[in-house]
């Protein structure tokens, strides 16, 4: 734990593997620079690796103005008391006010951690972070400009507004997707930190015997339109619709998690809490009902068009677009209407003229 | 070499049946009108747990910390077949985050000598996934998370492969270690019907002291607070000579220091709850017909959304 530090940087734990930055950190970068400006305090990048390479640069083009590198080969594949050892050291000597950390199978591992040596709090996957005040119910003192951290509780059905305003740094890990990916600015410039890992005579407890690392399938983050199938789909073969009318937009294949759990999609289609968060231009969500699991991962998005035999479901309030109807009929019809151009323009035409 | 496991469960709302009247009107969540459930994951860590025994011999030991209700999953434990049962339960404990959560949880299990230390990865309503990982931090053991599959135990180390998001790795490390585990990892195994019959009786002395009122023959209000107590001790002492007593610890008992407990304990707290309410039912509606479909893709493609 640290004492309150008004002056404390913002930090963002830069997860990288093999060299590569994961997407995360890049993510984070924005909504740091927002709470680092709205604090005047400096957003610095924390990068942990065998080999720096070309990630301190990266992480200032995307808006770091400090970047804290630590190279030992000992780093080089993560562990959680070796990254944590580092972490904790780095805190103590610097003590920054906010320390942000993706949601990801290592940042999930890594933060509490740290947050348990560090006797901190830490609040996980949160979908937002503001800049406010905190007044603890019964006191009248108020704790000034607090990392206000907002995350889905009980399964998505609350969310829950959390503050950490005594036991600093706040920690707070946030899942992949949620953030905005910032345009990476080449031309801005930072400050590179080298400090040394002090790692001898720490024990590193795990030994890595194998590691398979793969790419998704599917980009979805990308995809500026996804259409997405769920159970009502009906079969893998009937999948079938999902991904020709996906070819015809050119978009990407997204699925419910029933939809995964069926066999109809692989799971790096998977859209929601458990899988992939969205925001495209377009979401397409057919025979999909919107849990609140699956409305996590899509929401953002900027039409929704649901295709559903049920008026009642749920994705319906959700929607911008509904056709209430049966997507065995209703996404054959899209095909050939897309496809024939004639059919397109004579549309556009009357919606022209309408 | 025979396996000493304590396997941490947690007593969870069902939130996946989370329907509106679960919601109170400010927005939180009524805890009661949900059924209370085993958290999955932690059926996962459980059978994990049996796996071991039946391969290498020694104990399974469950612990939980909530209320007297949460001896239900207890209960459930033993019936699957756990041997020991321990609830930790105090009023101080209440309002607990994760980190006051893994700070009373590690001295529960430093009494236990445990040579593995399984959780599940996460539960499904505080949904974290912290509390393993900080217990292994408290406890100074190696943790292994998100494990998908238990490869194996063999000289004294353990090899596990967990899931890294992106793909996988298989790790191993020396014993003792604590493990979270997926629901992949395994399939809980059922209730064996015999012990169901025999476990479904087991108590813990807070609830038997509830009970005390059914167990006292008579005029129950003319009995002094020492004969209750005696009684109470009577009975607990008989289920305990059947195995059916569940330990009960409070925070005296485990020499916790009450400053890391509860909310002193807990650095996070709660400045707002809101509900979620899937807010309207505004859309547009297009007719499932030629012309309603050609209609929408108009708009789709004048919206510069499509094409
Ligand atoms: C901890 C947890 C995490 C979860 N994470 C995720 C997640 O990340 N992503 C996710 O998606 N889910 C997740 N879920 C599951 C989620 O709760 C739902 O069960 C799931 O999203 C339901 O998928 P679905 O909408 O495809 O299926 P259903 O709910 O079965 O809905 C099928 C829909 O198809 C419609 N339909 C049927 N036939 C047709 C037809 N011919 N034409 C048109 N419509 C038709 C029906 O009206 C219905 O609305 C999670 C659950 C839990 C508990
Ligand atoms: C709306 C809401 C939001 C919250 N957000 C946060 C937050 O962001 N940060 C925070 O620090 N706390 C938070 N809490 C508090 C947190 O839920 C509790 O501390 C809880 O006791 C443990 O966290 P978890 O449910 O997330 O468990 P997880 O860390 O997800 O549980 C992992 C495993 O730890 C074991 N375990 C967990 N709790 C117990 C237990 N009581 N007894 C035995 N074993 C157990 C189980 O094996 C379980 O599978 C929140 C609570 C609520 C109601």
């Amino acid at each position: 734990m640290i004492e309150v530090n008004r002056q404390g940087e913002v930090w963002i734990f830069a997860e990288q593997e093999d060299g590569k930055l994961s997407d995360v950190p890049l993510e984070l970068m924005s909504k740091g620079r927002e709470l680092a400006d709205k604090l005047s305090v400096p957003l610095a990048a924390v990068l942990l690796a065998a080999d720096g390479g070309d990630m301190p640069a990266a992480l200032i083009a995307q808006g770091a103005d400090k970047v804290y590198v630590v190279i030992d080969e000992r780093l080089g594949h993560y562990q959680a008391a070796g990254y944590g050892h580092v972490l904790c050291s780095l805190i103590e000597q610097h003590t920054p006010q906010i320390f942000l950390y993706g949601a990801t199978p290592i940042g999930r591992d890594l933060a509490p951690t740290v947050a348990s040596a560090m006797k901190c709090g830490l609040t996980a996957d949160c979908t937002d972070l503001q800049i406010g005040d905190h007044k603890p119910a019964g006191s009248d003192e108020v704790h000034k400009n607090l990392l206000l951290q907002i995350r889905p509780a009980f399964g998505g059905n609350i969310i829950a507004t959390i503050v950490n305003f005594d036991r600093w740094p706040q920690m707070a890990t946030v899942r992949e997707g949620v953030m905005p990916l910032g345009e990476p600015d080449t031309a801005r410039s930072g400050e590179i930190v080298e400090c040394a890992a002090n790692l001898d005579g720490v024990q590193l407890p795990l030994e890595i015997i194998e590691s398979h690392r793969r790419e998704k399938a599917v980009n979805l983050k990308a995809s500026r339109i996804i259409v997405a199938g769920g159970a009502g789909v009906g079969s893998k073969d009937n999948f079938q619709l999902i991904w020709d009318l996906a070819h015809c937009l050119g978009a990407a294949v997204g699925g419910s998690r029933a939809a995964i759990d069926l066999g109809f999609v692989d799971h790096d289609h998977q859209i929601g809490q458990t899988g992939t968060t969205v925001r495209p231009a377009l979401y397409i969500a057919c025979g999909i009902s919107g849990a609140v699991q699956h409305a996590a991962g899509m929401s953002e998005a900027g039409k929704i068009l649901a295709i559903n035999t049920d008026a009642d479901a749920p994705i319906m309030g959700l929607a911008h677009f509904g056709i209430v109807g049966d997507l065995n009929v209703v996404i054959p019809k899209m095909i050939k209407i897309i496809r024939s151009g004639a059919g397109v323009e004579q549309a556009a035409q009357q919606v022209a003229d309408a | 070499m025979a396996l000493n496991c304590v396997v941490c469960v947690k007593q969870v709302p069902d939130t996946k049946r989370i329907t509106g009247e679960a919601m109170t009107e400010e927005g939180t969540v009524n805890r009661r009108a949900l059924p209370a459930i085993f958290n999955p994951e932690d059926l996962n860590a459980l059978e994990t747990a049996l796996t071991l025994r039946a391969e290498h011999g020694g104990t399974v030991t469950v612990v939980t910390m909530g209320l007297p209700s949460a001896c239900e999953v207890l209960r459930d434990a033993l019936v699957r077949g756990a041997d020991r049962a321990i609830l930790i339960t105090d009023r101080r404990a209440a309002a607990s985050d994760t980190l006051a959560t893994s700070y009373i949880l590690s001295c529960a299990v430093k009494k236990l000598e445990a040579d593995i230390v399984l959780c599940g990865r996460q539960a499904i309503d505080g949904d974290t996934a912290q509390v393993g990982p900080q217990l292994a931090e408290k406890l100074s053991l190696p943790v292994i998370s998100y494990v998908e599959e238990l490869v194996g135990i063999s000289d004294g180390k353990i090899t596990a492969k967990r899931n890294v998001g992106n793909g996988w790795e298989v790790v191993t490390c020396t014993l003792p270690a604590l493990l979270t585990v997926m629901e992949t990892a395994n399939t809980p195994r059922p209730p064996a019907a015999r012990r169901v019959m025999k476990f479904k009786k087991a108590r813990a002395k807070s609830e038997v002291e509830a009970m005390a009122a059914d167990l006292l023959e008579g005029d129950y209000e003319n009995y002094t607070a020492e004969l209750k107590a005696t009684e109470v001790e009577k009975y607990c002492a008989n289920l305990a000579d059947r195995g059916l007593l569940i330990e009960q610890w409070d925070l005296d008992d485990l020499e916790a220091d009450l400053t890391w407990c509860g909310r002193s304990g807990s650095p996070t707290k709660v400045h707002r709850i809101q509900s979620v309410v899937l807010t309207g039912g505004e859309y547009r509606e297009f007719a499932a017909t030629d012309d309603g479909i050609a209609e929408l893709i108009g708009e789709l493609i004048h919206d510069h959304t499509v094409g």
